[in-house]
């Protein structure tokens, strides 16, 4: 038997490097072959701490494996994998390699056992998932990867005041729960949130993805924010406040979601929410709600990468984004609405798919803890999650009005990789026990019971109504609606200019105020030394000589007298 | 002419856009509805709090909510609306 104890982020990262200078034909044999080989060293890898290095003078921990951390890192490299076979043969070698460096620093913080390594790999998913957002590569690509890297590297040096706070206050690097008695902590946090896309900094996410490409959308949904939730489980499990800002997060997504136009900006919105579910499953912080977040964390990245494929898709055959201008595109495109339907059906928690056994756990563990109200508000945003993405998505892309556009489906990769994901979401749904075995905690959970079948049914059926008796009222206009962003793309900026126009004016007004008092000054001193001034006149010589001979005949007096 | 061009585009919609359908699909779709709330009456649903074992319960707080959602959102969308080229003369 091989021992394997090499990293597994870094077979990716040796990937993304060889994935340049390698001859353009053996080029999918790394994109697809690297994630599979580190999907086989991750569940080579005991559990503990499996490798240490010195950095600093401090001992990082660069491996260090648990049920948790594998189930996350698996998926990590199963999307690394789905991803590339749906990109590689239509995206640029550069997104390629970016995507593999940057699913390398997701798996890397996976297994990082001290905050020091789980920093360096956050950072290294910060700087690629920039680039892949640029490899959209288009202006508006280039300026919202601009925004999107200022947000990420902010959080970036806020988690790193925090780390060093409690490196000098403990002592200690390692990765444990960490408690907000003081600044460290909420620093921490607040640095691991702003990766959530927790409020009020969530609308980085809405406004950086849906500028990739098609391809690099599925990346990018998979990997930022979830590593912030494992992040959050593992260093802030049970934290009330995670419950508020999950239920917060909830509902924004489904808001602003409702008023979207552009179909992967309403997934997008809709990742913002998902993410909620888990971040309050790590608030209420109980054995199944903690498995309820990782299962939750597991099934969404396959199901909404899945969805990201079919918009993806749809916008590579028509180049085109916007609801309103996409419509009865099911018929020409029939695989690629059968996905995009399955993923739907999926991120809705319809029974017999994936999300049906991981959400239920999240609500199942806030109705334990008697937490009626969360109870009851993470039941409306089932119902409204099914609203925003299970019947908005699909019903206005495929569907609606005939827009005329006759797109095929899109290339064998591209199908391959949905065909695969549709397959799991469905498998998971109803295999539950071949998820529910991975999770960190014991799974003592049935989701199939007679009488939870009805209660989701009736719920998600009826938001349907909803939606159709309501439809006049969601007609799709071309705008966007004003998030936080504002205040740092508007806001500030106005402010600024403001401030600048108001010194400008105030610099007028001080010259002016100083000509004038220099002039009247200038004029006085004028008065008296100036060319014309009494002091500075030219006296004639002759009346020079006749004030001599008065003053001379003056002094003559005195002395004779 | 614009009949005849009408006509045969009737002819070449698909079955789901030909507005003589539409009553069906509701039909179809109210149905579905009532056998979902029906089938409670065959199915003991045990509820965490009590009101959520009531009959219908699901069905009447997934429509409200939802309808209360897109509500909500239409009020903020007066809010927050803006034409989609509104940032595009960004620096």
């Amino acid at each position: 038997m091989l021992e394997l104890i090499f990293p597994p982020a870094f077979i990716l990262i040796l990937g993304a490097f060889l994935i340049g200078p390698i001859r353009a034909p053996l080029r999918p044999l790394i994109v697809l072959g690297a994630p599979l080989l580190t999907l086989y060293t991750i569940w080579q890898m005991g559990d503990g701490i499996q490798l240490t290095a010195q950095f600093l003078n401090y001992e990082i921990q660069l491996i260090e494996s648990s049920p948790l951390r594998r189930l996350f890192a698996t998926i990590f490299a199963i999307m690394a994998f789905v991803g590339g076979l749906f990109a590689f043969r239509q995206a640029k070698w550069w997104e390629l390699a970016a995507a593999q460096a940057y699913a390398a620093g997701a798996i890397g913080v996976s297994f990082a056992g001290d905050l020091i390594t789980m920093f360096l790999f956050w950072e290294l998913m910060a700087i690629f998932s920039t680039v892949v957002v640029w490899c959209g590569g288009t202006e508006g690509a280039r300026k919202a990867g601009i925004r999107y890297a200022i947000m990420h590297l902010v959080g970036g040096v806020l988690l790193k005041i925090g780390i060093e706070g409690v490196m000098v206050h403990t002592g200690s690097i390692e990765i444990q729960p960490i408690p907000l008695t003081n600044i460290d902590g909420w620093l921490i946090l607040i640095g691991v949130l702003i990766n959530a896309a927790a409020p009020p900094l969530s609308a980085w996410l809405a406004d950086a993805y849906p500028e990739s490409s098609p391809s690099g959308s599925v990346f990018l949904s998979a990997f930022t924010t979830k590593t912030a939730v494992l992040a959050l489980i593992l260093l802030f499990p049970g934290q009330q406040i995670l419950i508020w800002i999950g239920l917060y997060m909830i509902f924004y997504g489904i808001i602003y979601a409702l008023l979207e136009n552009d179909m992967r900006r309403i997934l997008a919105y809709s990742i913002v929410n998902q993410v909620g579910f888990m971040v309050c499953g790590i608030g209420i912080g109980t054995e199944m709600a903690i498995n309820g977040a990782s299962a939750h964390a597991f099934a969404h990245i396959i199901y909404k990468a899945l969805l990201l494929m079919s918009a993806g898709s749809v916008l590579y055959m028509t180049g085109r984004r916007k609801c309103s201008e996409l419509g009865g595109l099911y018929h020409s495109m029939p695989l690629t609405a059968l996905c995009g339907i399955i993923g739907a059906l999926a991120i809705s928690a319809f029974p017999f798919t994936s999300g049906f056994i991981s959400k239920s756990m999240i609500s199942q563990s806030a109705a334990d803890q008697h937490l009626m109200m969360v109870w009851l508000l993470l039941l409306a945003a089932s119902a409204g999650v099914f609203l925003h993405a299970g019947i908005k998505f699909p019903w206005f892309v495929f569907f609606q009005k005939d827009s005329g556009l006759r797109p095929k489906d899109p290339p064998w990769n591209m199908r391959a990789a949905m065909v695969l994901l549709a397959a799991a979401c469905i498998l998971l749904g109803i295999f539950p026990e071949w998820l529910y075995r991975l999770l960190p905690y014991p799974v003592d959970y049935v989701p199939y019971t007679a009488s939870h079948l009805v209660t989701q049914l009736q719920l998600l059926l009826f938001s349907g109504l909803a939606f159709f008796a309501l439809l006049p009222l969601m007609r799709r206009t071309l705008t966007i609606s004003l998030d936080f962003d504002w205040v740092y793309r508007r806001l500030i900026l106005s402010l600024m200019n403001r401030l600048i126009c108001l010194l400008s004016c105030l610099n007028t007004a001080l010259r002016n105020a100083s000509n004038r008092v220099f002039s009247i000054i200038w004029t006085y001193i004028g008065r008296h030394h100036g060319p014309e001034g009494m002091l500075a006149r030219t006296w004639p010589t002759g009346s020079v000589v006749t004030w001599v001979v008065v003053l001379l005949t003056v002094f003559l007096l005195f002395s004779i007298y | 002419m614009t009949n005849r061009n009408n006509a045969v585009n009737n002819a070449q919609k698909s079955w789901l856009y030909r507005p003589e359908n539409h009553k069906k699909l509701w039909w179809g779709f109210g149905l579905i509805l009532a056998a979902t709330v029906v089938v409670q009456l065959f199915v003991s649903v045990h509820g965490h709090f009590g009101f959520d074992g009531w009959f219908g319960f699901s069905a009447a707080f997934g429509f409200l909510s939802c309808a209360l959602m897109v509500v909500f959102a239409k009020l903020l969308g007066y809010l927050l609306k803006r034409p989609d080229n509104y940032y595009d003369d960004d620096a």
